[in-house]
């Protein structure tokens, strides 16, 4: 690949590399053994330091994708290679060391925490079963991390159901950070929060990026509130990737039709910009079998029939 | 907390006021005559009219209830109309029994029922999942006296192993023997509650399993073992909490079913043969003391609810 676009970003190790991921969930009750093709063929691959977002309309298979990368589903094929090593056919055994490597951070801020648990309790898990000192050490640790995300160390003691949606995410991120991870999987993070909030936990995550030196997958379903944090942006459709493009790129030369009805509908202020777009892609267009993955422009691959370009 | 705790007491009164004039109602509008247990042939229309002058059973309905509605809050229950001993006398020589075998089986039934029901949830469509679901379908469609039956016929009367009636051998004055004697009942009665309380657990274990916050264990490295044992069973423990709040009335009222198939001297049996003999005292004792227990079960299971749930604390 040449370097043109990106600037330092090539020089970047690749920390996360995805070839061929496919996830199939079998239809249960189903006589014919027929599955729902959630994730088919997906490849990518995240820079250490980098922010991968991953946009597409809903049960396109980005959560899938997610949680098939940190390995809380099998995955059907392909490899996901972290840190040069494949983790995609690990026993749990073997997985233990990676997991505390890659974290993650769920959407609703409500069901991702324990109701019954205690904050202290909830952060110092990961810290307990990846030994990270004893229980003072914990402890402190914890505490020290309530501060980093804006709570106060009174909270420790308190129950999730005692704060409001910002203040659990900013849990979930204290707990997701404890154990000194370098890849977190944010899945779409901020789509349960107030807009006022979630410019405030966007700040922090790019806070603690810079600070902690992470890697980011960030999933979203819609483009506006990727593009901020993203580096590069992948677009989901049906199982598969259809557009991989540094941000800025996506946004002035969507490729693929896809793209282009997402962006689209991100509600444009002068009404004059939206003409020229197309509506909204259907079905019936150019997707599918006999497509290839090409480079249109530096790092810019679609997803598109050769003969079309 | 506490005013949570007063406000559900008060409003369980009302609640057992209602009870009881149902309860009463219903034995009102059942068919049958008391009087006629008392009828001998010689008796002539006068003397039958005197017996139920003598009984109260001539006054409008509303004066019996609360004639005998006030006896109840004294702890009067009146006295049988079989035996003509006083119902209270009558309970209170019950509970020890239907005590022993409703406590012995309702603790086996946790105990079987907890692990057994969440390797199940956890482990969902695996041949162990499969044959604990086929067993709790059995458990739960099977007649329970059908199943006594059985067991009876097997280890009482094929193999001889075990004594087929009653709590005692006559004559014999020992632990053992009496434990030798529960064990048929005690077997019929846990089968049922465990194959009851799997469905709700195994139920309650796979959806909190599918919860974020267990996602979110496992990836951060958290062991089946620890999810299972720290997180899921604090949240399927609740429903548990209420299925006991309910079971409370059965640890004294009995299974009358299977009380009575076993001779067991508890308060099942006493209830159906009060049933047969329509002797309404002793039919209304047992569903008072019944509700009574049921709300209070209820109540403790609510209390209880707040000490395993901390959402609750704030809400009281
Ligand atoms: N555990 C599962 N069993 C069976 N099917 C599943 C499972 N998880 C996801 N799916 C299916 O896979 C597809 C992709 O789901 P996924 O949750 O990855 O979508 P998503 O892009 O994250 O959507 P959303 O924006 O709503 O979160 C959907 O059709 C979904 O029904
Ligand atoms: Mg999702």
């Amino acid at each position: 690949m040449n370097g043109n676009i990106g600037e330092t970003a090539d020089n970047r190790e690749v920390l996360l590399n995805v070839r061929g991921l496919k996830k199939y969930f079998p239809i249960r009750g189903d006589q014919r053994k027929s599955v729902v093709k959630a994730v088919d063929d997906v490849s990518f691959h995240i820079r250490r330091g980098e922010t991968f977002g991953l946009v597409g309309e809903s049960g396109c298979g980005k959560s899938t994708t997610g949680r098939s990368i940190v390995r809380l589903h099998d995955v059907t094929e392909g490899s996901i290679e972290f840190g040069g090593v494949d983790v995609a056919r690990m026993s749990e055994r073997q997985l233990k060391p990676f997991r505390q490597r890659m974290q993650a951070i769920f959407q609703d801020p409500y069901s991702s925490l324990n109701p019954g648990m205690n904050v202290l309790q909830i952060i110092s898990e990961p810290m307990e079963i990846h030994r990270f000192g004893s229980r003072t050490e914990i402890r402190e640790r914890t505490l020290d991390f309530l501060e980093r995300v804006g709570l106060k160390a009174a909270h420790a003691e308190r129950y999730p159901h005692e704060f409001s949606g910002g203040q659990r995410q900013r849990i979930g991120i204290a707990r997701a950070l404890s154990v000194n991870p370098e890849f977190i999987l944010c899945d779409e993070p901020l789509s349960a929060l107030d807009v006022s909030v979630q410019a405030q936990v966007v700040n922090m995550l790019e806070d603690f990026q810079a600070e902690f030196g992470l890697t980011y997958l960030f999933i979203a379903h819609d483009l506006s509130m990727v593009r901020h944090i993203s580096d590069r942006i992948g677009v989901m459709y049906k199982g598969r990737l259809v557009e991989v493009a540094p941000s800025e790129e996506l946004y002035r030369n969507p490729a693929h039709p896809y793209t282009r009805a997402l962006l689209a509908a991100i509600p444009v202020p002068d009404p004059k910009v939206r003409q020229g777009m197309p509506p909204i892609y259907s079905e019936s267009e150019e997707c599918g079998e006999r497509e290839e993955w090409i480079e249109i422009a530096p790092e810019h691959f679609v997803s598109a029939r050769r003969d079309r370009i | 907390m506490n005013n949570y705790i007063i406000r559900r007491i008060v409003q369980a009164i009302p609640l057992l006021f209602v009870i009881s004039i149902v309860s009463f109602s219903l034995i009102k509008l059942a068919p049958g005559d008391p009087v006629l247990s008392f009828v001998t042939p010689d008796m002539g229309a006068d003397d039958v009219a005197r017996i139920r002058q003598s009984m109260g059973l001539d006054q409008p309905a509303y004066v019996q209830y609360f004639a005998w509605f006030k006896n109840v809050l004294t702890g009067d229950l009146g006295y049988s109309l079989v035996s003509h001993r006083p119902v209270s006398t009558m309970i209170l020589e019950r509970i020890p029994a239907t005590f022993g075998l409703m406590g012995a089986s309702l603790l086996l039934s946790l105990l079987f029922a907890l692990p057994l029901s969440m390797l199940a949830g956890a482990k969902q469509n695996s041949i162990p999942d499969r044959i604990l679901s086929l067993l709790s379908y059995i458990g739960i469609s099977i007649p329970s006296f059908w199943f006594s039956m059985m067991l009876i016929y097997l280890f009482a009367v094929e193999f001889h192993w075990l004594p087929s009636m009653g709590m005692r051998t006559i004559g014999v004055d020992s632990i053992w023997d009496i434990l030798k004697h529960g064990i048929l009942p005690c077997t019929v009665l846990t089968f049922i509650n465990v194959s009851v309380y799997m469905r709700y657990i195994r139920s309650n274990t796979i959806s909190q399993l599918e919860e974020d916050y267990v996602q979110i264990q496992y990836a951060y490295g958290a062991s089946t073992g620890t999810v299972l044992l720290r997180h899921v069973f604090k949240n399927v423990i609740l429903p548990v909490v209420t299925i006991l709040g309910m079971s409370l009335p059965e640890l004294i009222a009995g299974a009358f079913i299977t009380e009575s198939v076993f001779s067991w001297p508890g308060m099942g049996s006493l209830g159906i043969t009060a049933v047969h003999g329509l002797d309404y005292p002793v039919i209304m004792g047992i569903t008072m003391i019944s509700s009574i227990l049921l709300v209070i079960g209820n109540l403790a299971a609510d209390i209880l609810y707040g000490a395993v749930d901390p959402r609750i604390k704030t809400t009281g």
